[in-house]
């Protein structure tokens, strides 16, 4: 070992002191959260110690470490991977021993569960790294690895590639999206899921209008998706109105609460703006649980009626005399999957409405004064744009996507109350746009993918999903600090000639 | 024929007083320059014939029109423009985004013409046309900002520090290029300086100010020879 650090700059002092570090701080961390456990036994609660666990976790910092350092001073790379490897299968034994611990009351953990919540966690991680790649090749700043001139390269080539075929990546995934019920057509839960993801990908870019291009710090969005869930459902039920004629409607009220809020936050920015969004947020959830007549409280509203086939023809098994059923109308077998997957392609033609009205309002000049407004209000002013109009434009647009997606929520859930529009969603989605790249509309789909998708497809991994989530979320934060898909490419690029190209790079 | 008149114009940032009377005038086809120390309110005065700060007290009229009680977005469709201090150029935009925002009250039939003309100016902002604007150099950012200023086809430009920060070399290819701006496209050039050497030999007229008020105004290079102004601005803080 010592015949290998002496090759590099740092002494080994150096090094056992900062190994000694990271130990007192994996200590520190770890006593309380690992070492202690409260214990029901019959005599009471007692503490059970876990050193064992202790002792993993400050192993698995100090080895993990070592191969970091191992990396940093460019040492053998076959070293590098044998420790993080052995880093990596102590926090994997650290887990097992946990989860022991865990079940040793409830109920012993069998070969089966522990295979196949490995098994998952593979799948998961392997899952993960492959949006990572897509994300670290496509950045302009991948990170400088030092002496790996080759995979910089390789690097270099892919974001060239992706930078150029952003345009074909996005008709891919559309195509994906498009295909997907004929893959999993039988399968109920991945086309909820998909749903479930579709529909935080409109919110996703619903509040990049507002966040990404305006620059205007939203925590309150979701008061806009409750505005519109509840405008259906209570125009459904009170006055029996179909889905098609709410849904605009739905868009209409959101857009207008949005210039609502807008008005008296015009003169603000920032932190403050944030503050009272998320005070706006608050109230339309405290209105919704308080007026009881109107709302139901927090019995919230149920069987809302569902969407019919545009009118046309109706979904259910058993439908009243003179209404059509969807299956006689094509004259195929009654399934209960139509529905589902005709809501699924419902909220894809949403949400790809909602991606191409951003992606052409970026190009007109209301689009581009968003922008700019987010760069420089002063300089905007000076220009003779109209903050105000701005400001309430992309208030009222974001609103109105968000207004027709809860209309969506509603029609599909069949039932909403106030607690699906509680400030953990406006974080999730403000969330998906931050980490996604702010203004990145592929950034958005994958971050919802990776924010929705993967919790939800691990739900019998229970609380480790979350472990490995936060896990991502410090991953992300650590590589990708401006968001998994960070660039923004120029609305307009004036073609050149070969010759002035050249010179203006040379330049 | 004057173009811009100032008149006893008094503006507050909160109990501060910062301008106290300005008069002064800008006629039409000149070059003014405003030249003062650090804090004299050389910014403010500029900025408070955009409208942001407001004139407390006086007024100030365009072209006959009052404007000191209208907002900053209107102003500039007037045929005002600025360059404002700092640049403040859009610094995530490419530079063609950010000559179509300074286009955006335009009239899109003259935006091919007007780009046309920019880029005569500033050949520079042509090769650098689909780049990031906030990673050109201080000197080309300024350009950018002159540029983004001139495509909102302004009668009268303010120009606030254009030196501010740029290599010797730089500044005198600015103020050349002011100076172009002024002769060949009749644009009305009202310069705040603190390069008072410069400014004055470029200036038709030009004004001081100290602590809020004007002391001192004549033609450029008669305030240039002026005794006062050298000890002050040229000479002095050694």
């Amino acid at each position: 070992m010592s015949s290998l650090l002496t090759s590099s700059r740092v002494t080994p002092v150096d090094i056992a002191k900062e190994l000694a570090f990271f130990a007192v701080l994996a200590v520190m961390m770890s006593i309380m959260i690992l070492g202690v456990e409260t214990v029901d036994r019959p005599t009471g609660l007692e503490l059970a110690l876990r050193w064992d666990l202790v002792l993993l976790a400050v192993c698995a910092t100090v080895v993990g470490r070592l191969g970091l350092i191992v990396r940093r001073e460019h040492l053998s790379r076959l070293l590098q991977a044998a420790l993080i490897v052995i880093s990596a299968l102590m926090v994997f034994e650290m887990f097992v021993r946990f989860r022991d611990l865990d079940d040793r009351w409830v109920s012993p953990v069998t070969f089966d569960m522990a295979t196949q919540s490995v098994g998952r966690a593979i799948f998961f991680i392997c899952l993960i790294a492959i949006v990572f790649a897509i994300a670290y090749f496509s950045s302009a700043k991948g990170r400088p690895t030092g002496d790996e001139d080759e995979s910089n390269k390789i690097s270099a080539r892919l974001q060239v590639a992706y930078r150029t075929n952003t345009k074909k990546v996005g008709m891919l995934g559309i195509a994906f999206f498009i295909i997907f019920p004929f893959i999993f057509g039988e399968n109920r839960s991945a086309i909820d899921l998909a749903t479930l993801v579709m529909i935080y990908i409109m919110l996703g870019w619903g509040l990049n209008i507002v966040v990404g291009l305006a620059g205007l710090l939203d925590l309150g969005y979701v008061a806009f998706y409750a505005v519109g869930a509840y405008s259906y459902a209570l125009l459904s039920q009170h006055f029996g109105l179909s889905f098609w004629l709410c849904l605009p409607m739905a868009g209409l009220f959101s857009a207008s609460f949005g210039i609502i809020l807008g008005f008296p936050v015009l003169r603000l920015r920032g932190d403050y703006l944030a503050i009272v969004t998320l005070g706006f947020g608050e109230i339309i959830r405290v209105i919704l649980i308080n007026w009881y007549d109107l709302t139901g409280g927090p019995d919230g509203i149920a069987s809302i009626e569902r969407p019919s086939f545009f009118g046309l023809a109706d979904f259910s098994r058993r439908v009243p005399e003179g209404v059509t059923r969807f299956s006689d109308l094509f004259g195929i077998e009654y399934s209960s999957m139509h529905r589902l997957i005709f809501l699924y392609y419902l909220i894809l033609i949403l949400a790809l409405v909602t991606n191409f009205v951003t992606m052409r309002l970026r190009k007109l000049p209301i689009g581009r004064a968003w922008e700019a407004l987010r760069e420089d209000e002063i300089a905007c002013r000076s220009l003779g744009i109209n903050p105000t109009n701005t400001k309430l434009s992309a208030f009222a647009i974001g609103a109105m996507f968000a207004g027709f997606a809860g209309a969506f929520f509603a029609t599909r859930q069949g039932f909403i109350s106030p607690e699906s529009f509680t400030f953990l969603e406006s974080a999730v989605i403000l969330a998906i746009v931050v980490m996604g790249g702010m203004g990145s509309q592929i950034g958005v789909v994958l971050a919802a993918i990776v924010m929705i998708g993967f919790p939800e497809m691990f739900r019998e991994l229970a609380e480790y999903r979350m472990l490995i989530f936060g896990a991502g979320m410090v991953a992300i934060m650590l590589w990708r600090p401006r968001g998994l898909l960070s660039f923004r490419d120029p609305t307009i690029l004036l073609n050149m000639s070969k010759k002035e190209k050249v010179a203006g790079e040379k330049s | 024929m004057t173009m811009l008149k100032i008149e006893g114009v008094h503006t507050f940032y909160g109990n501060i007083e910062a301008l106290k009377g300005i008069d002064m005038e800008v006629n039409e086809g000149e070059i003014v320059t405003l030249i003062g120390a650090n804090g004299a309110g050389k910014t403010t005065l500029l900025m408070t014939c955009c409208g942001s700060p407001q004139v407390s007290k006086g007024r100030i009229l365009f072209e006959g029109t009052d404007i000191s009680r209208m907002p900053t977005h209107d102003i500039c469709r007037l045929g005002i423009q600025q360059s404002p201090e700092g640049r403040r150029i859009f610094p995530r935009m490419s530079v063609f985004e950010n000559l179509q925002m300074g286009a955006c009250t335009q009239d899109p039939k003259h935006f091919d013409s007007d780009l046309e003309m920019v880029f005569d100016l500033f050949p520079r902002l042509k090769e650098r046309i689909n780049q990031r604007a906030g990673t050109m150099s201080g000197g080309e950012q300024q350009m950018l900002a002159i540029g983004r200023a001139l495509m909102g086809r302004p009668r009268l430009l303010l120009l606030d520090e254009p030196s501010l920060g740029l290599a010797p070399l730089v500044v005198k290819q600015i103020f050349e290029t002011i100076k172009k701006i002024n002769r060949e496209n009749k644009v009305t050039v009202f310069l705040v300086e603190q390069n008072a050497f410069h400014a004055l030999k470029l200036a038709h007229r030009g004004y001081v100010m100290v602590n809020g008020n004007i002391t001192m105004s004549g033609g450029g290079a008669e305030l240039l020879a002026n005794p006062e102004v050298r000890a002050a601005y040229l000479e002095g803080g050694h």
